[in-house]
């Protein structure tokens, strides 16, 4: 048949590279089709991508991928409307475990990878929607053509309007996703250094909760590249639809607090974007396989977004699902059942069981956000002021008072429902 | 400038940034029956990048489509559940040399 091949992977993201090389890698016929004019060209992320699994597609990447800076240093940043508390946390003897990447210069350079071990990748080319015959899925149609497959894997990313065209997913709701907006910043590389305090080559990340973003459930971060920063935020879809709040001016927000202000100063922006981030978790995935397909990462809305994880989760999925697809092609039988080994595969490895430890979190979190996000970073701060201060009181007294004063500022019962909050929280990740 | 403006400014550099080429045709249709119930207009302040204005004379949205990030939020936000949202076309749409 004409226009007919093995696999056909839909999305050249982190997910869709590990997938269609693992094929390759095995001599069978692999096409990825990319609609950006490279892969890259459409992504966006915070971000840091991961030493171990990025080996394990690509072993000696740290050789000759462009990598930006070598991530030593992390700063988390808890800020009151008038306090702040912040944690350091340098590893500048350790092998590095991160690297900031710019995901156009990396997706990019994956899919060269992929393409030299025999990836057959086709960009600029949108995949309209899947062929369904008898059930099954054959292939796929773009604007101008039909592609034919004995597999099709789907890699297409969070939005994946192609899981949900054959039922995989479920319509999104704004609860289950986080809107990320970004800003690049370019500084050069001596301020950069100066300013976060590194040496050549060694990179930062820096997070900040509480009231900057205005006690919503999110976060802001920064992370430097070479010669730029990026800086952004990352909040519920759903929580910025109920307070009308627009998600740009949150960003100018941060970019001018005192904990940012000083680190952006005197910078141009380069690049403005914006993308979406998976935050359903473990109850909220897709069913992961039907006859003749596969999906993974963002499309499967695999992310540990309590970690900030999601590349990771994408590539090694990616890997599951071709060297599924790889036994499948060996025994010539794509049906579900065959292909149902991606997800005892997926259970085995380190993705369900994080995603299912962190589980309820999301939930307790939406439930609980007012005194998490409100009462209790205050606080925290509270706690450090009275710590610190020097006024000639028994510190023995301060603690009392500052015990007795959680208990007069809040009811009963809200810290009741506050600490079982905790409990299941702390239970659910350590059972 | 007074705060408004700073703020139409701001968002305005953002998009300047922004690499793009644009198709003739609308890539993000919303069901215009719909938005004239729609009490929220969410769209309006949810995208990133401003491409939703509620022009209250004529009763219906302006969409100015060139500038979408393509990110889906309108599509998962809207009110009524009714935009018929799709990616530009393979050779269109947004860049990032960044991301
Ligand atoms: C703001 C933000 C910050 C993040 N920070 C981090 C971080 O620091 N570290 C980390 O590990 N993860 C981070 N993540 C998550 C991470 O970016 C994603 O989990 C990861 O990119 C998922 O990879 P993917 O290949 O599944 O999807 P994507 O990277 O989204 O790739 C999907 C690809 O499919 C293409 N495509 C889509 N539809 C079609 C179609 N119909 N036809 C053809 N092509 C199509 C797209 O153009 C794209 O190239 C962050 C995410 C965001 C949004
Ligand atoms: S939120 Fe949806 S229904 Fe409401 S105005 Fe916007 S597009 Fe129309
Ligand atoms: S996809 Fe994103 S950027 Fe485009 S119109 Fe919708 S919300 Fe705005």
């Amino acid at each position: 048949m004409r226009n007919k091949t093995e696999v056909i992977v839909v999305g050249g993201g982190p997910a869709g590279i590990s997938a269609a090389i693992t094929v390759a890698r095995a001599g069978k016929k692999v096409v990825l089709i990319e609609r950006g004019s490279y892969s890259g060209s459409k992504n966006v992320f915070g971000g840091a991508i991961y030493v171990q699994p990025t080996k394990e597609i690509f072993p000696n990447f740290e050789e000759s991928a462009p990598l930006e800076r070598k991530t030593v240093s992390h700063k988390y940043i808890l800020r009151t409307e008038t306090k702040t508390v912040s944690v350091d946390y340098m590893a500048r003897e350790e092998a590095s475990n991160s690297y900031s990447v710019i995901r156009s210069k990396f997706d990019r350079w994956m899919a060269q990878e992929a393409q030299k071990e025999g990836v057959v990748l086709v960009t600029e080319t949108f995949v309209k929607e899947l062929l369904v015959k008898e059930n099954k899925v054959v292939g796929v149609k773009t604007e101008l053509e039909e592609y034919f497959a004995d597999i099709v894997i789907l890699a297409d990313g969070v939005n994946s309007l192609l899981a949900k065209q054959i039922g995989l997913r479920k319509e999104i709701k704004p609860k289950d996703v986080a809107l990320g907006v970004k800003e690049v910043i370019k500084l050069g590389k001596d301020k950069i250094e100066e300013r976060f305090n590194l040496k050549d080559g060694e990179g930062a990340v820096y997070e900040i909760f509480g009231d900057p973003m205005l006690g919503m459930l999110g976060l802001g971060y920064v992370y430097t590249n070479k010669e730029t920063i990026s800086i952004g935020i990352g909040i519920s879809l759903d929580e910025l639809a109920k307070r009308k709040l627009k998600p740009y001016e949150i960003l100018d927000g941060i970019k001018s607090h005192p904990s940012f202000s000083p680190l952006v100063k005197d910078g141009e922006l380069v690049e403005y974007s914006a993308h979406l981030i998976p935050e359903g978790g473990y109850k909220k995935l897709p069913k992961l396989y039907s006859h003749g397909v596969l999906v993974v990462g963002d499309s499967a809305m695999l992310v540990n977004n309590i970690h900030w994880e999601g590349t990771n989760l994408a590539m090694i999925s990616g890997k599951l699902a071709g060297e599924t697809a790889i036994i499948a092609l060996d025994k010539n039988d794509f049906s579900a059942n065959t292909l149902a080994l991606y997800q005892k595969k997926l259970e085995k490895s380190f993705i369900i069981k994080d995603l299912k430890t962190y589980k309820n979190v999301m939930d307790i979190v939406h439930d609980r956000a007012k005194s998490f996000l409100g009462y209790y970073p205050n606080k925290i701060a509270d706690f450090f002021n009275m710590f610190t201060a020097v006024d000639s009181i028994p510190k023995r007294e301060k603690y009392h008072r500052f015990i007795a004063s959680i208990f007069t500022d809040r009811s009963i019962s809200e810290l009741v429902k506050d600490g079982f909050a905790f409990l299941k929280i702390v239970l659910g990740v350590l059972k | 400038m007074t705060d408004k403006e700073k703020k139409q400014s701001s968002i305005d550099d953002k998009l300047f940034k922004v690499k793009y080429v644009s198709d003739e045709e609308s890539h993000l249709k919303p069901d215009a029956i719909q938005c004239l119930v729609c009490k929220s207009k969410v769209c309006t302040y949810i995208c990133p990048a401003n491409v939703y204005e509620w022009d209250e004379e004529n009763k219906r949205l302006i969409i100015g489509y060139e500038n979408c990030l393509e990110c889906g939020a309108c599509r998962i936000a809207c009110e009524k559940k009714c935009i018929d949202w799709a990616y530009p076309k393979g050779t269109k749409g947004v860049t990032f040399k960044h991301g």
